[in-house]
């Protein structure tokens, strides 16, 4: 990140905290706590040692949903990609599973296989992986044939194929799904915690809820926000920067 | 020698090359010219197994290592020359002095979006080489380029195809000029469906014949 770059982000978060803050103290309601007093109730969260423990679960949980929705989406979307007959009997499903709502899988999934961790998590990828699917037909579609053609001249084994031609080619879709997977699945993350267990972020806004706590739910938010951009930062950005470095600009 | 024979070919019921057969004597490089949709790149396609309906040819003598030499360098965009090469034989020492017989040392850690069509060419070539193949199959290599680059990868193809001396080229182009001096011995492909219509070694043929011979067949689909 560039850092003209980093001082806008920081200059319009500085404004957003600031105009938060004079919100909170003109209306003097706890329905709207000031950023002050958020960082307070963080603080008394992280002593009592309730922050980390339920971060780091809820984050447990959105990886294991994330990395197998991920699996399972690539895998769907590249077959229904590449393969016009899997395509033609496996997109009405895809259809039906993009079509219903997320708290209706959550709710079967607790009712049919009770209030379990492997319910949850099921219910989060069942969520996420028509997404990742979507986009990644879409990416297999996209195959360059002349470097198939190449490829089958040059008699490339598959897993040459697979490493130097496909993967590349996919990448960009990949990143896509990422993105917009990691924004998706914590949130689903927390309505399945919120629901139907008895431990992590969304459980402790589901305690916060009863109790109209409106700091700690903030604080439970800002502290996940944190965490899922820093992953943007130091993850994501620098792993598409480094898979970016063929292009044209960029330096060998 | 080299000896094949494709059995015919056709896209949607409509006959596009008709049955044909070729022999190459050891280290002999044939040019085929003929007008476009005359099927030259489908008969090159179909020597290099890559027809999209599996049609392929017969080899009398056995298959031989075939290397092409796609009108496009078709390199991987997200590697370097040196890791494109490098796919095709794991031979580090063997890439490099590859890449110094194109010309292209210095180069290896560069990618494909930072050179020249001409080196993209070039490494295409070294490539192609790295095969070691029997037989060369190109594919109107010299198209797009400009008159000195074409002049120096006609210089290279020449140094490191015609005059091996067991390597056999079969080279497609448009340009009479390019086929007079790449090959021994030239066709032209012609008719409906296409055919070798005419075919004599490069030494006895000159720009007029040929040219005449090519009209022919302009006319012919005019």
């Amino acid at each position: 990140m560039t850092t003209s770059r980093l001082r806008d982000q920081l200059l319009a978060l500085a404004v957003f905290i600031l105009i938060w803050y004079l919100a909170a103290a003109w209306l003097q309601n706890p329905m709207l706590p000031g950023p002050d007093h958020v960082a307070d109730k963080l603080l008394i969260e992280w002593q009592q040692d309730r922050l980390l423990p339920n971060l780091m679960i809820t984050l447990q949980r959105v990886v294991i949903s994330f990395v197998s929705a991920m699996f399972l989406g690539i895998i769907l979307g590249v077959v229904m990609g590449r393969f016009s007959l899997c395509n033609r009997i496996l997109d009405p499903l895809l259809v039906m599973l993009l079509n219903i709502p997320a708290l209706v899988v959550i709710i079967l999934l607790y009712i049919w296989f009770g209030l379990v961790e492997a319910a949850a998590v099921a219910a989060v990828i069942i969520n996420k992986l028509p997404n990742v699917a979507v986009t990644l037909r879409e990416g297999a579609r996209m195959f360059d044939p002349e470097l198939e053609e190449m490829a089958k001249a040059y008699h490339f084994s598959w897993q040459k194929r697979l490493r130097h031609i496909w993967w590349p080619q996919l990448f960009p879709y990949v990143m896509v799904a990422t993105r917009s997977g990691l924004a998706l699945i914590w949130k689903i993350v927390l309505v399945v915690e919120l629901l139907g267990r008895s431990d992590g972020v969304g459980f402790q806004l589901h305690l916060a809820f009863q109790l109209f706590d409106v700091a700690t739910i903030l604080a439970y938010s800002f502290a996940f926000i944190t965490v899922v951009q820093l992953i943007e930062w130091f993850v994501l950005q620098p792993l598409e920067r480094y898979s970016s470095r063929w292009q044209k600009g960029a330096s060998s | 020698m080299i000896s094949w024979s494709i059995p015919g070919r056709s896209f949607n019921d409509k006959p596009v090359l008709g049955e044909i057969s070729l022999s190459l004597a050891p280290g002999e490089s044939h040019c085929l010219i003929g007008p476009s949709g005359f099927g030259k790149t489908t008969l090159l396609n179909i020597l290099a197994d890559l027809d999209v309906d599996g049609v392929k040819a017969n080899w009398k003598s056995g298959k031989p290592h075939i290397g092409y030499l796609f009108q496009q360098p078709r390199l991987l965009p997200w590697r370097t020359l040196r890791e494109n090469l490098l796919l095709v034989k794991d031979d580090l020492p063997a890439v490099d002095e590859m890449l110094e017989a194109v010309n292209l040392q210095g180069y290896g850690d560069y990618y494909p979006s930072r050179i020249s069509l001409g080196m993209a060419r070039r490494a295409a070539l070294a490539r192609c080489l790295l095969m070691e193949p029997d037989l060369v199959l190109m594919d109107e290599p010299l198209v797009s380029l400009d008159t000195p680059t074409a002049a120096q990868m006609r210089r290279l193809i020449k140094r490191l195809v015609c005059d091996h001396p067991t390597r056999c080229l079969i080279y497609v182009t448009h340009d009479l000029e390019e086929a007079l001096q790449m090959g021994d011995r030239i066709s032209v492909l012609g008719g409906k469906p296409a055919q070798l219509v005419f075919s004599a070694r490069s030494g006895e043929l000159s720009r007029e014949i040929l040219e005449h011979k090519l009209q022919e067949q302009f006319n012919s689909v005019a």
